[in-house]
């Protein structure tokens, strides 16, 4: 699983984030960041509260546009300049390629779990009922949901939800699967369960940018780990060395606070 | 002279016909209602000024104007600039554009409710502006309006009697020829009164029911 990415260097990145800055105003949040990927590979970003995580994974798919940068994946631009209506027609075809996790799961509620899974290969692929209903029972059988196939949201823990949501964004056939602490949202005894369903898209290879705020799983199936604090990537490295023997004095205080923290 | 309730079989017949209008031009001029509340709901959130302006002027005027001279307006008034509308089509159209406001404002709300996570969520998998809209954010916002609309619609069944001063025999407008014929408006007026309730009963009953439906999808 973690099959030393940094060292990867010869390969072109599968994601790559140049020089990402975004302002809100005068407030800059990002700052010059930047970010290479390799396919297959599983990156973690931690950092405080308000440290530009959050902007950053959602500036892969667009869903905050940056003020400056450029974000790629594989041969293609996915921000770049088109006239409005060209852009939104770019854009809607590069976000199905790429899948997203919320941390508070954003199930379409109107939805049975089927529908949920269904509605964009129907609506985007052309998949007929058929089909769809197929591809859902193989992405929810994966997540370990086959069985609430036909169940509402609301009738769903907050584990199984997440579960729900993943699968979703399986069902598009994803190349790269962001998650914005997709379980910080959860119990925590719900947490594990949906940990589980990530290892698994670890071991199978899936391209990862998962921002969290739980360290042991961080380190468990991650090959890179990014510490962001007020919009810079302050130190980055493989987990071993930046959960054990991080460099940075920023990283060493926010790891002791942070395990402080869950260890009360 | 008493009450004498044993005049109204021989008339019943006219009676509930006249029903049978109210229930069409309600169930009619509700379908325009919701169609063109939904319509103008999305017009005034989304649209561009130049296409909103001329939408909020027209409903600014059927909010502004009572209704009765709306329905004048469409089926005396248009006559004059070559069209003729059938009295119950004039009717329907006057009482469904006049709710369609009122709706619009339902709708409008229930949109602007709907949480942004639902857009985010649909855009992220690759749905367009107005595919999240349609599939994702009208649904739930209809959902979410439900008990409000059934409110209007009940308004709607009341005001349908309006339509009456454009000579649609409709309940209220049977009810009086019986009484022309037979100087009798108390009992009719009751028996009016008492079927207007029933078909009350029967909308509310409907709106329980689907919103008994919709209750999973909270
Ligand atoms: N829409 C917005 N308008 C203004 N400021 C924002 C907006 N969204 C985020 N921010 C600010 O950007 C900074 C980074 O936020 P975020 O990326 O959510 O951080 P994180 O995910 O690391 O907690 C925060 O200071 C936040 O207040
Ligand atoms: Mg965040």
């Amino acid at each position: 699983m973690k099959d030393e990415g940094d060292h990867m260097t010869d390969q072109k990145p599968f994601v790559d984030i140049r020089h990402a800055q975004k302002s809100y105003g005068t407030l800059e949040v990002l700052k010059d960041i930047n970010l290479q990927v390799q396919k297959g590979q599983i990156v973690a970003i931690i950092g405080p509260s308000g440290s530009g995580k959050s902007t950053l994974l959602r500036a892969i798919n667009d869903l905050d546009p940056l003020t400056g940068g450029e974000v790629w994946l594989e041969d293609k631009q996915i921000n770049k300049n088109l006239p409005h209506r060209q852009y939104e027609k770019h854009i809607n075809l590069v976000r199905q390629e790429i899948g997203m996790v919320f941390q508070h799961f954003n199930l379409f509620p109107h939805l049975t779990v089927r529908g949920n899974v269904t509605l964009a290969p129907k609506m985007l692929k052309g998949l007929s009922d058929v089909e769809a209903n197929t591809l859902a029972e193989a992405q929810l059988d994966k997540v370990g949901m086959l069985e609430r196939i036909d169940y509402y949201p609301s009738q769903l823990s907050g584990g199984q939800k997440q579960r729900v949501a993943i699968a979703r964004a399986l069902a598009m056939n994803p190349k790269v699967m962001l998650f914005d602490e997709a379980t910080s949202a959860l119990d925590p005894e719900l947490v594990e369960e949906v940990n589980l369903v990530m290892k698994k898209l670890a071991e199978e290879h899936m391209t990862m940018i998962i921002v969290t705020h739980e360290m042991s799983f961080a380190e468990s199936v991650c090959d890179r780990v990014l510490f962001m604090d007020q919009g810079v990537v302050v130190e980055e490295g493989p987990p071993e060395v930046m959960f054990r023997n991080p460099t940075s004095d920023r990283t060493k205080e926010f790891l002791r606070k942070h395990l402080a923290g869950q260890h009360p | 002279m008493g009450l004498d309730f044993t005049v109204i079989p021989q008339y019943l017949d006219i009676v509930l016909w006249g029903a049978l209008w109210t229930i069409l031009i309600t169930l009619g001029a509700a379908t325009v209602s919701f169609i063109g509340g939904m319509f103008l709901a999305v017009i005034a959130l989304y649209a561009p000024l130049l296409v909103r302006l001329p939408f909020r002027a027209f409903a600014f005027l059927f909010m502004g104007t009572p209704l009765l001279l709306q329905l004048f307006l469409i089926y005396f008034g248009l006559v004059q600039v070559g069209i003729d509308v059938p009295a119950v089509m004039a009717g329907i159209i006057g009482l469904g554009l006049h709710f369609a406001v009122y709706n619009s404002e339902l709708f409008q709300t229930g949109i602007l409710a709907v949480d942004k996570g639902q857009v985010e969520a649909a855009r992220t998998v690759g749905l367009s502006r107005m595919q999240a809209l349609r599939k994702v954010v009208v649904p739930q916002a209809v959902r979410d309006v439900i008990p409000p609309i059934g409110n209007n619609m009940i308004s709607l069944l009341k005001d349908s009697a309006l339509v009456s001063v454009i000579g649609v025999s409709e309940l209220t407008l049977s009810a009086q020829r019986a009484i022309g014929s037979t100087y009798r408006p108390f009992e009719f007026y009751v028996l009016v009164a008492v079927i207007y309730y029933i078909i009350n009963l029967f909308m509310e009953a409907v709106q329980r029911r689907v919103e008994r439906r919709v209750q999973a999808s909270r």
